[in-house]
């Protein structure tokens, strides 16, 4: 263990500049974020993660986010356990008419001002299973979205370009 | 043959490839239940059509094949009520078709949790249903209490209810409850060209995708009888060991990291990324999704391909040992993973567990040596196999698939076949079936389909590997503490995704 920890101190970090916010992104949340909701939060947001039916694709580059590659955490963005701790729900999935009630519970539990973001191509409208009998279709058809972040999956980067674009819009910096 | 030997049937399918496939009556499908029950027969799947089911079974000498009965009546004799593992399967029939299983023990819906707007999606007309309150199977004693967890869940992982009993910290039964993630991927499939059914086949796990394209262009390729040049067999392999490589990275760190061990863990998932990275670089996407297409696939390996994959195997062959070390050596953490979650051998075998699960108890079974689908018919490569069926067992698994895997890239690289890397699939003009089984990281994809004449799907099933090994969990974690569980989930690592459909 000695070697490890030792080698990982004198190698120099393998974590990345942060790439810029998604422009696109920036423009979707303007408006959306109000003045007092800046004053509360400063600079540090809780996510809270719910699968509303993705096929776990999404959620592997979610949890990448966390390795040293791209290490979240320096943002001031963490994974909370629970939507009572939460500022943002990270939505994945076409939303299946079996989750719908478990999302919405969810929304309900996390407290205001929140933020929902819908990752990845079937939250933002259905995908791939638009149409089918057991989805609802886009996240935005069951609770109000903030952000969409796009992709099958969005990888890390475009998922941090999108969570900083919220940061900045929370931190009350963007143009 | 032989394999249908005992199993009295009519005709066989001249259509179905490349196993065949038996049309039988009652007394046949009875046969068949027997030779399960008895263990002669592992179960390989069981699905439904809105006036038939179909049996596919594994012989003990590798044979495969496929029985249907129609029940035009709407019924059929139950294979749970003798056969525990198609339970879970049987209940999915009668909830997508209406279809009923007579003698069957076990009536409670399993996928349809009385959310659709409708019931039997799958059977032609609508029928009533009455779906009153889950019944959760009881428990009693004194002192005993309930846990219920979930569909969401602490972590970043899939939705599904656990609903544990426990005696203090004992858990004397845990039964699950999942569908939450039903899509009605079977339904989507219907009337898609194979081009967009193969995307769609790629997303019922994502973790898998790479070995579920290639299950579904190997089921396409048999229902029109031809197959893939060779050089795209080898780049399909070349992205399958990839993907077994990155899983199972992260399943050992997401292990460890669950016994409090984060630094495996932030090791594990450097290596992860430089996988998934090269797989960016090399097929532009990083779980190479829609890569593998019906017919080859759909790019080539760019020029220096070979010479970066080389560099990936010297850097994890650099680092992966001295992480096996750490594990090996680091009793707090052997603490938490030596007998902990125990499957036992016979269950393992009755279930047909597939994967590190079946193969860290004792079963040998790996699609990629049982059937010899190409290239693996020109490759040398171990099966591991351990006996314990522990946390520690399906860890070690991983770590020596782990080194299988880099072996069996360089035997890939060394020289990948040349020649053309896809044959487009031609419609038939008439309906043909095909089945296909292939190794995914985390156990053998069935996926079997009938296309029709034009070369759409008329009705296709995957089966996730996962839908063995779900209830060996159930059986894993009685008489272990509650707190253990999030450490045997993972050591499972099944898909939510890929049983529930």
């Amino acid at each position: 263990m000695r070697r490890t920890l030792l080698e990982s101190l004198t190698h120099g970090p393998l974590t990345e500049p942060p790439p810029a916010p998604d422009p696109a992104a920036l423009a979707e949340l303007a408006g959306r974020v109000t003045q007092a909701a800046q004053a509360r939060l400063g600079r540090s947001l809780a996510i809270r993660q719910v699968d509303a039916g993705s096929c776990n694709a999404c959620e592997l580059e979610i949890q990448a986010l966390s390795n040293a590659f791209y290490d979240l955490e320096r943002f001031g963005l963490r994974f909370v356990a629970s939507p009572r701790h939460a500022d943002v729900l990270m939505v994945t999935g076409p939303v299946t008419k079996n989750m719908r009630e478990a999302l919405l519970r969810t929304y309900d539990a996390t407290p205001d001002p929140k933020w929902v973001v819908a990752v990845g191509a079937c939250a933002a409208d259905g995908g791939l299973f638009k149409g089918s009998y057991a989805c609802i279709g886009g996240v935005s058809d069951v609770v109000p979205v903030d952000l969409h972040i796009r992709g099958c999956p969005p990888s890390p980067t475009e998922l941090l370009q999108g969570l900083l674009a919220l940061l900045q819009h929370v931190e009350g910096n963007a143009g | 043959m032989d394999l249908l030997g005992g199993i009295p049937h009519r005709e066989l399918v001249t259509v179905h490839r490349p196993w065949p496939r038996a049309i039988v009556d009652e007394d046949g499908w009875r046969k068949a239940i027997d030779r399960l029950a008895s263990g002669e027969l592992t179960l390989l799947g069981f699905w439904g059509e809105p006036e038939a089911v179909y049996l596919a079974m594994l012989g003990e000498a590798g044979g495969i094949a496929v029985i249907s009965l129609a029940c035009g009546d709407g019924k059929f004799p139950s294979v749970a009520a003798r056969h525990p593992p198609a339970l879970r399967l049987e209940r999915t029939i009668v909830d997508l078709f209406g279809l009923e299983a007579t003698g069957a023990a076990d009536t409670r819906p399993w996928l349809d949790h009385g959310a659709w707007g409708r019931h039997f999606p799958l059977s032609p007309g609508p029928a009533p249903r009455e779906l009153g309150r889950y019944p959760f199977l009881a428990a009693e004693g004194e002192g005993l209490h309930q846990v219920a967890v979930g569909p969401v869940h602490a972590g970043i992982i899939e939705p599904g209810h656990f609903r544990f009993t426990a005696n203090g910290e004992h858990v004397v039964r845990l039964e699950q409850r999942l569908g939450y993630v039903h899509k009605g991927i079977e339904a989507q499939m219907q009337h898609l060209a194979l081009d967009v059914a193969s995307r769609l086949a790629g997303r019922t796990s994502g973790d898998s995708t790479v070995a579920y394209a290639i299950a579904f262009a190997r089921a396409s390729e048999a229902a029109l009888a031809t197959e893939a040049p060779r050089r795209a067999h080898h780049l399909r392999a070349l992205m399958a060991e990839l993907e077994r490589l990155a899983n199972h990275f992260g399943d050992i760190g997401a292990i460890c990291n669950d016994a409090s061990f984060a630094l495996m863990q932030a090791q594990m998932g450097i290596l992860r990324e430089r996988v998934l990275r090269m797989a960016q670089a090399l097929f532009g996407h990083r779980l190479m999704m829609d890569v593998v297409v019906p017919g080859g696939v759909a790019r080539d390996l760019p020029r220096n391909g070979a010479t970066e994959l080389r560099r990936l195997l010297a850097e994890i062959r650099r680092v992966f040992p001295r992480l096996v070390e750490l594990y090996d050596n680091t009793a707090s953490l052997q603490d938490r993973t030596v007998a902990t979650g125990i499957v036992k051998p016979a269950y393992a075998r009755q279930f047909g567990a597939g994967g590190y699960v079946g193969r860290a108890s004792g079963r040998t079974f790996d699609a990629r040596r049982t059937l010899f689908y190409p290239p693996y018919d020109e490759l040398s490569f171990e099966v591991p196999v351990l006996e314990a069926g522990d946390v520690n067992a399906r860890v070690w698994i991983r770590i020596r698939e782990v080194e299988q895997s880099l072996s069996l890239i360089e035997q890939l690289l060394d020289p990948i076949p040349a020649g053309e890397i896809v044959r487009p699939l031609e419609p038939s003009g008439e309906a043909g079936e095909g089945m296909a089984l292939v190794e995914a990281f985390r156990g053998d994809v069935l996926v079997w389909l009938r296309l029709d004449g034009s070369g759409r799907v008329a009705r296709c099933h995957l089966r996730d590997a996962s839908w063995f090994q779900w209830p060996l969990l159930e059986a894993a974690i009685e008489g272990n503490i509650v707190a253990d569980f999030p450490l045997c989930n993972k050591s499972f690592n099944c898909s939510y995704s890929g049983a529930d459909l």
